[in-house]
């Protein structure tokens, strides 16, 4: 019935709105791109944590990226999802030819250009820092990509889940809750082998170990991802978004 | 085929069993025809108008918007439909003008945004964030937003609850608006005042059932010939008021200083005419003499005060064009 061009249309108005508020957000930008550059930088030149590698900014380049993609897939979509939910605004859209196809293409979109904007604000920096990416060339590259589409389909999935299931308020104090225990637990600051054995085996099957120890293999050592990181992330780019397709409430 | 047609709806928020939020409700509206869903709150106008946008799933019965089912033919049916939510469903960050681009990024052939700002008087806060709007400013917007795609039918849900007096004129323009360009118009209300000034066509709803419907002419007027109500000083001689106009009057003082003379068999003109005459006699005023029942009058006696519905014997005499029903 329409063409490709009438099907583009509600994706280009959809996804230029949901990059002007993402962008127009102050909260977001502070957690999609503030507190990434300051903790890049404090942890970098401040020695708070020793880290595995002799230029900390090995380490925390790839652990920062990984915090950077999880503010934009879970916590910043999670709640702006849930805040719209709760507007109605979701509601309202489901009464236009926009659909929800549509309507996830714009936001998928959207995380993606946030996350490249992140990366070209996080990648100088660490350079500047004495990051050294590596010697892995596009293997490397195309293993970092990789997971970090993954890493965000996972992370995505689980911020809808909340946002889909939750009252705004509660999904808000819930992905900054859960934000904090990723950030902990996900080998992003503090390395996963100075966590006690038993909780580091646990931090491992979490989306956020699996992706930050993917991106320190791809961006740190130039060693090949390794395979437990990859089916961690998979199972949960599969599982989030599934689960939150089941469960996610317009109204 | 009518532009709206539901048959049988019932809608319920639980399983078989639990109460019914709508309980076998028929209606029908045509392209150009103002359809006003009046009930006191808790009647079911929402649940049927969600069901008509496809947002609820009917327990029984069947829904048809322009011929398509709303839920199973939405991608059909979803640019060919305008649709104003009771509350929400604009970001909060955004301005009317950035909003209604938006939605004219959604549609084939969208009204553009200058029009409707200039139509429901939004142009002066055009770029003032959602959030920072008057709640009439807000119910304006939303109103403009089922505009944009040029319906062929509009669900107005409140659309004049929390509108100040202009907003309202604006509401009642977009509404005549619509029903000289040929659109179907389903409008939600519990405002009686707003329902007979909108409405082709009104029919009432409660605890989920229809309980009346017709034309406000033929739920008012047509329904009580002879029947005059005025105001005038309190404790007039209300049987003397009555032998003044003729035979078969009965003339009562519903509140002080307010009367109501019915006549039937003496007709509204010549009541009319009685009533001024009697209190010219009398060197009494005169003030806001209305004929036939009021749509009040009407509402509380199918709804009762207290929103349940009573039961509604068949018209006596004339039966106009209001339809009366019962279950």
């Amino acid at each position: 019935m329409s063409t490709n061009a009438g099907a583009l249309r509600p994706l280009r108005a959809q996804t230029g709105a949901e990059v002007f508020m993402t962008l127009r957000r102050g909260e977001t930008l502070l957690l999609t791109l503030g507190i990434p550059v300051v903790f890049l930088l404090f942890f970098s030149k401040v020695s708070v944590v020793s880290t595995p590698t002799a230029t900390p900014a090995n380490f925390f380049v790839p652990g920062i990226l990984s915090l950077a993609v999880m503010s934009t897939a879970m916590v910043s979509l999670g709640i702006a999802t849930g805040f719209e939910r709760g507007y109605g605004v979701l509601k309202r859209l489901g009464a236009t030819p926009l659909g929800r196809p549509r309507l996830l293409g714009a936001k998928i979109i959207t995380i993606i250009a946030v996350e490249l904007l992140q990366a070209a604000v996080l990648l100088p920096v660490g350079l500047a820092l004495g990051w050294n990416p590596g010697g892995g060339g596009p293997a490397a590259v195309a293993g970092a990509i990789g997971a970090v589409l993954l890493g965000s389909a996972a992370f995505a999935g689980i911020g809808l889940f909340m946002a889909g299931t939750l009252r705004a308020e509660v999904n808000l104090a819930a992905a900054n809750g859960l934000y904090l225990v990723l950030l902990l637990l996900g080998g992003m600051i503090v390395p996963l082998a100075k966590l006690p054995s038993g909780l580091a085996s646990f931090a491992k099957l979490l989306p956020a170990a699996a992706l930050s120890s993917a991106l320190h293999a791809a961006l740190g050592s130039g060693a090949a991802v390794p395979a437990e990181s990859w089916i961690v992330l998979a199972v949960w780019a599969v599982a989030a978004p599934l689960a939150a397709a089941l469960t996610f409430r317009w109204e | 085929m009518p532009a709206v047609e539901v048959t049988g709806l019932t809608v319920r928020y639980g399983p078989a069993g639990t109460p019914a939020a709508v309980d076998g409700v028929d209606l029908t509206a045509a392209a150009g025809e103002v359809l006003v869903v009046l009930g006191p709150n808790g009647a079911g106008k929402t649940s049927t108008v969600e069901t008509l946008e496809g947002y609820r799933r009917p327990a029984a019965g069947e829904v048809r918007v322009l011929g398509l089912r709303p839920i199973a033919d939405h991608a059909a049916l979803s640019g060919r439909i305008g649709v104003m939510l009771q509350r929400g469903g604009v970001y909060p960050m955004l301005g009317p003008r950035r909003v209604l681009d938006l939605f004219a990024g959604y549609y084939a052939e969208p009204v553009p945004a200058d029009e409707l700002l200039e139509l429901v008087g939004l142009r002066s806060v055009a770029g003032t964030p959602w959030r920072h709007l008057s709640g009439g400013e807000q119910q304006r917007l939303s109103l403009a937003l089922a505009l944009v795609g040029r319906p062929d039918v509009a669900f107005l849900d409140e659309p004049t609850a929390g509108v100040d007096p202009e907003g309202r004129i604006a509401v009642r323009a977009v509404v005549s608006g619509l029903r000289e360009r040929g659109v179907c118009v389903v409008l939600t209300t519990h405002e009686l005042g707003e329902a007979e000034k909108m409405a082709d066509r009104i029919v009432i709803l409660s605890a989920g059932r229809v309980v009346l419907e017709g034309t406000p002419h033929g739920l008012t007027a047509a329904a009580a010939p002879g029947t005059v109500t005025f105001g005038a000083p309190p404790a007039l001689d209300v049987v003397a008021l009555a032998a003044a106009v003729g035979p078969g009057t009965t003339a009562t003082e519903t509140a002080a200083g307010r009367y109501r003379v019915e006549a039937p068999e003496v007709g509204t003109p010549a009541v009319t005419a009685a009533v001024a005459n009697f209190l010219a006699a009398r060197g009494a005023t005169l003030t806001d003499l209305a004929t036939g029942r009021s749509l009040e009058d009407v509402y509380f006696e199918t709804v009762g005060p207290a929103g349940d519905a009573v039961p509604v014997e068949a018209p006596s005499g004339a039966a106009g064009r209001g339809r009366r029903r019962s279950r």
